[in-house]
């Protein structure tokens, strides 16, 4: 089982949500973070001062599945997400240990 | 009140009438009585005439009671929620309820100082510099008009609407101070404030006898609604206080932008609408005076939010929001002594030079000198006000306002520089200079006193915290609750 997560653009959610469920892929967790890689930030004004706003809203999608999908799923992804500018994002992908539905005890790939 | 004294002068020309038309009769009748009107239609008449002109006095009365009561009601929603938004919003987020406290201690605290002392200190007999103790407690202060203030109120309505000023001066400090003073050393501090800074300022320019009293006063200076009485102490003793008590930790590298514009924004809006009742209320009456200060509070802040919008996109590139409704604040700080005094399109003057003005203030001069003063107090209170009551000098007509009494033909004594009475830019001056300095003398001894018993800065790590759980245990936004 691969976990993936994906650090993408917040206007982009939408269009990966529905290309993860298109390909099957049901159970994500989202989070609404803050951040930045090479993308320069904002700047915004305060009494006349320029500032530049660095921590920049992004949105995180965290998904584990099987290693059977990974590809659909990261192809899902990119394809949904990637705009060809900085700031489009990353993809990271992790081995998982365990996974457990809670409700009924289930455990391994057919709890995912 | 008005449909009955229409009533009773429609009966008193109908008697009147129909005592001629029997007059008449009785003259065309061949040896009837002489007088065409008996002594008891005249006593009836007077007595109707009487009846009428009670009821006319009782009419302006109750319209003009009616809207400073209005008006009070305005000017406290300018502390309560207009000022704890406003200033709220600039804020960050973990010291939102700290920030609006200090507001609305002051409507509790000032109230039963003013009702206990103040307003004795402020509008009671006494000499030139502070009233008396005649009316500690109210005593005195029922509700028959006190014809030395305002003929057509109650004293009691006239009491209550200087207390909302009296209620919003303080408040207007803490925009100095903000994030960073104990709440047990500001409720000490500025509770003190108002009786030793306020209440002889209040009576200087607006008390019987008072030393620039418009009326009478030994140096007459033209202060409509609080220019040097409100925004000039409020902001010089914010000046003071920003500079005694030190930057906020961070300042000013980390930048500590405003937490919610959008509370800003209603902040402002409402001080807009209450600045209604703080100026056109200073009429105190509903007559045409009433009317002038409206229409000039309106239009100053309108031209100041332009001018401030326009310094700034200029300077900047982009107009901000919090640029918009800081230039209308500046604005209306600046009229407000003018208001009952200048043509409408003098307001617009006055507004759009205040726009430019406190912008610059704020902009170049506190960067420049480095002083934290957080929410720009004495930028636009300190500065709108001081510039406001120097331009009320250059602007004043007495067309508008025959504040200093009319000649033997019956037109207005000139008033201001428009008018030719170029002198009273010198005792706008001298009124000016008499409020910096009350406020620079009175604010540093009673901060030194303050801080020398309760200590007036929050520790480094309750200012990290925030002052909401430092000072008040709670969270402003609790969000996932």
């Amino acid at each position: 089982m691969l976990k993936i997560e994906a650090v993408l653009q917040p206007s982009k959610l939408d269009a990966v949500k529905d290309a993860l469920l298109d390909a099957g892929i049901e159970g994500m967790t989202i989070l609404e973070a803050r951040g930045h890689g090479r993308q320069k930030g904002h700047t915004e004004f305060y009494r006349g001062r320029e500032y530049t706003v660095d921590l920049l809203p992004k949105v995180k999608i965290e998904i584990v599945v099987t290693d059977e999908l990974k590809e659909k799923a990261i192809q899902a992804i990119i394809g949904a997400a990637r705009t060809g500018r900085i700031g489009d994002g990353k993809i990271f992908v992790s081995r998982v240990e365990e996974a457990i539905r809670i409700r009924n005890d289930e455990r391994g790939e057919t709890a995912l | 009140m008005f449909r009955r004294a229409s009533l009773l002068l429609l009966l008193s020309a109908c008697l009147g009438f129909s005592s001629l038309a029997l007059a008449q009769t009785s003259s065309s009748a061949p040896a009837a009585a002489q007088a065409p009107v008996t002594q008891a239609q005249i006593a009836a008449l007077e007595q109707s005439v009487r009846t009428t002109q009670a009821a006319t006095a009782a009419a302006q009365s109750a319209a003009d009671n009616a809207w400073m009561l209005v008006s009070a009601a305005l000017v406290l929603l300018m502390t309560g929620p207009g000022l704890a938004l406003f200033y709220g919003g600039l804020v960050r987020k973990k010291n939102i309820l700290g920030t609006m406290m200090q507001s609305f201690a002051m409507m509790g605290l000032v109230t039963i100082l003013w009702a206990v002392v103040g307003y004795s200190l402020a509008f009671g007999h006494g000499n030139a510099f502070i009233g008396g103790f005649e009316h500690v407690f109210l005593r005195g202060v029922g509700l028959a008009p006190n014809t030395d203030y305002a003929p057509t109120i109650p004293e009691q309505t006239y009491m209550i609407y200087q207390l909302m000023f009296a209620i919003i001066t303080p408040a207007l400090i803490t925009g100095a101070f903000a994030e960073r003073m104990k709440f047990s050393a500001m409720a000490v501090f500025l509770s003190l404030w108002s009786l030793l800074v306020y209440s002889p300022m209040a009576h200087m320019v607006w008390g019987v006898g008072g030393f620039l009293n418009a009326t009478g006063g030994h140096i007459p200076s033209l202060d409509f609604a609080g220019g040097t009485v409100v925004h000039i102490t409020s902001g010089v003793s914010a000046l003071v206080t920003c500079i005694y008590l030190g930057k906020r930790i961070g300042y000013p590298h980390l930048n500590m932008p405003p937490h919610s514009m959008v509370l800003s924004f209603i902040g402002a809006c409402l001080l807009w609408v209450g600045w209604f009742g703080f100026n056109a209320g200073s009429a105190l009456g509903s007559g045409p005076l009433a009317t002038s200060a409206f229409i000039n509070t309106h239009f100053a802040a309108a031209a100041a939010a332009l001018g401030w919008t326009i310094a700034e996109w200029i300077h900047n590139g982009k107009p901000t929001a919090l640029g918009a409704i800081s230039g209308a604040v500046a604005g209306l700080v600046a009229i407000t002594p003018a208001s009952g005094y200048v043509q409408p399109f003098s307001a617009l003057a006055i507004g759009l030079i205040a726009g430019v003005f406190c912008s610059f203030m704020v902009f170049a001069v506190k960067s420049r000198l480095r002083y934290d003063d957080s929410l720009d107090a004495f930028g636009v209170h300190g500065a709108g006000g001081t510039l406001g009551a120097l331009l009320t000098g250059l602007f004043a007509t007495g067309a508008i306002n025959a504040a200093f009494g009319k000649n033997a033909n019956g037109s207005p004594l000139p008033t201001g520089a428009m008018d030719g009475h170029w002198s009273q830019m010198l005792n706008q001056l001298a009124g000016v200079g008499l409020a910096w300095g009350i406020s620079i003398v009175g604010t540093l001894v009673l901060l030194f006193a303050v801080d020398k018993v309760i200590g007036l800065r929050v520790s480094p790590e309750e200012e990290s915290v925030g002052l909401d759980l430092s000072q008040h245990g709670e969270e402003g936004y609790d969000l996932n609750s």
